[in-house]
């Protein structure tokens, strides 16, 4: 039923870390684009500008809870009946990006908001504009706050590149359907790497968060 | 977008049921699962310990597609024939119970030990002081996350669309590849989508603000 040595020859390993390579490329540019502008969406979102806060809230709070799945349909067969064409790479990495970016602009918001608001009082009163405040008192305790909830989501994030498959994306889950496809007795062992390598990555990146978490002293 | 959802509503219905009924299905067994081993988690035992921490760890960095799509592929092969819809909800049971166990054991380590000890020297047996002093403190810092895990399960229940399993997400694929008006028909989705975890979401936030 399963024959594990055909299966790993060279040339389906390398095909499956092809496949992985992308996975990471992607999840590298959207977790860059996301931290970005999830970034300023949440800090925007905190400041409280009349309206502009409310508005970009709402539409944060609309993102973080639809399906990554339906974004991405909607990127890749919805915008082109409206005469966007997006090709298959833009499409992941624009839905990612948006996706992740209502994800991240509510932990950076919340991260904010759980540092005791006397912190930033004490600070005012000792003469700090809100500008000053901000950056030397408030965010460096918010950073240390947002770090684990921003790596898990980073983790999703990585996780989730395996949807792409279905607009096929040449990510990893897609290679090793391509490989399983041609032979029945590849399905298992193909599961299996499909298995140890989304672990590796994941697992390593969470390891990392750990590691930094502690050196912080959080 | 309201013609489609008009003209296509018994599709979209039925879809919206089937995310529903996967979603509540998989929230029981993973709440249940999850609970599980949480407790293996924390347990006074390191062998139940590592078991606990092996299978969080596990599912929790693998992809939900991968997991799903094991039980709608791999399984079929040695066992017998299982249907997307089922397929599905034990994948989405599977990955979520890993977080709900994260989530009910940060609960539980977040009441002070002291009230562990203080029952124990009361008397108490570690299972009764579970349940009488630690659980219910536990749990009203657990409802809020839990709460967030079940938005994310109504929305990763999606992945049901991959194996055929009739939920929303893949009756909207059906009506968006009948009728070609794909935009409208995905904003339709995600409308139906909406009801379901907009105002979960903003009733967790009201709890989180309530019970800060």
């Amino acid at each position: 039923m399963a024959n594990f040595a055909q299966a790993y020859s060279w040339l389906n390993i390398r095909f499956l870390l092809e496949g992985l390579w992308v996975t990471v490329e992607i999840s590298v540019v959207a977790i860059i684009l996301s931290f970005i502008i999830g970034g300023l969406l949440g800090l925007l979102r905190y400041i409280k500008i009349k309206y502009l806060s409310a508005i970009v809230g709402f539409v944060i709070d609309i993102i973080r809870n639809l399906p990554l799945l339906l974004i991405l349909f909607f990127t890749f067969f919805g915008l082109p009946n409206i005469g966007i064409r997006p090709d298959v790479i833009l499409a992941a990495i624009l839905a990612m990006t948006v996706f992740e970016s209502a994800m991240v602009a509510e932990i950076i918001r919340s991260g904010i908001q759980a540092v005791d608001p006397g912190q930033m009082e004490a600070a005012r009163s000792n003469g700090m504009t809100y500008w000053q405040a901000m950056q030397h008192v408030v965010l460096p305790q918010a950073i240390k706050k947002m770090i684990p909830p921003l790596v898990s989501q980073f983790v999703s994030l990585i996780k989730d590149t395996s949807l792409a498959t279905i607009i096929m994306l040449p990510e990893l889950m897609y290679h090793a359907q391509i490989i399983y496809g041609q032979n029945t007795n590849y399905v298992l062992p193909m599961f299996l790497a499909l298995a140890v390598l989304y672990f590796i990555v994941c697992y390593t990146l969470s390891w990392l968060s750990r590691l930094l978490d502690r050196r912080l002293g959080a | 977008m309201f013609s489609i959802l008009a003209n296509h509503w018994p599709a979209f219905w039925s879809g919206f049921l089937f995310t529903l009924a996967s979603s509540l299905i998989a929230l029981a067994g993973s709440l249940i699962i999850g609970v599980v081993f949480a407790l293996l988690e924390i347990s006074e035992h390191k062998g139940w310990r590592i078991v606990g921490r092996i299978y969080v760890e596990i599912f929790r960095n693998i992809p939900l597609l991968v997991i799903t799509m094991f039980f709608y592929i791999v399984i079929p092969m040695f066992f017998s024939k299982v249907s997307g819809f089922t397929a599905g909800t034990i994948g989405l049971t599977i990955y979520t119970s890993a977080f709900i166990a994260e989530t009910v054991r940060a609960g539980i380590e977040a009441v002070d030990l002291g009230q562990m000890e203080a029952a124990r020297s009361n008397g108490l047996t570690y299972t009764q002081a579970m349940v009488h002093i630690v659980f219910p403190q536990a749990i009203k810092m657990t409802i809020p996350p839990l709460g967030n895990q079940f938005i994310n399960l109504v929305k990763n229940s999606s992945v049901l669309a991959f194996v055929a399993g009739f939920d929303l997400m893949y009756q909207g694929n059906v009506i968006a590849s009948t009728t070609f008006d794909t935009s409208n028909t995905y904003l339709a989705v995600g409308l139906l989508y909406l009801i379901l975890t907009l105002p979960l979401s903003y009733f967790m936030r009201y709890l989180e603000k309530k019970w800060a």
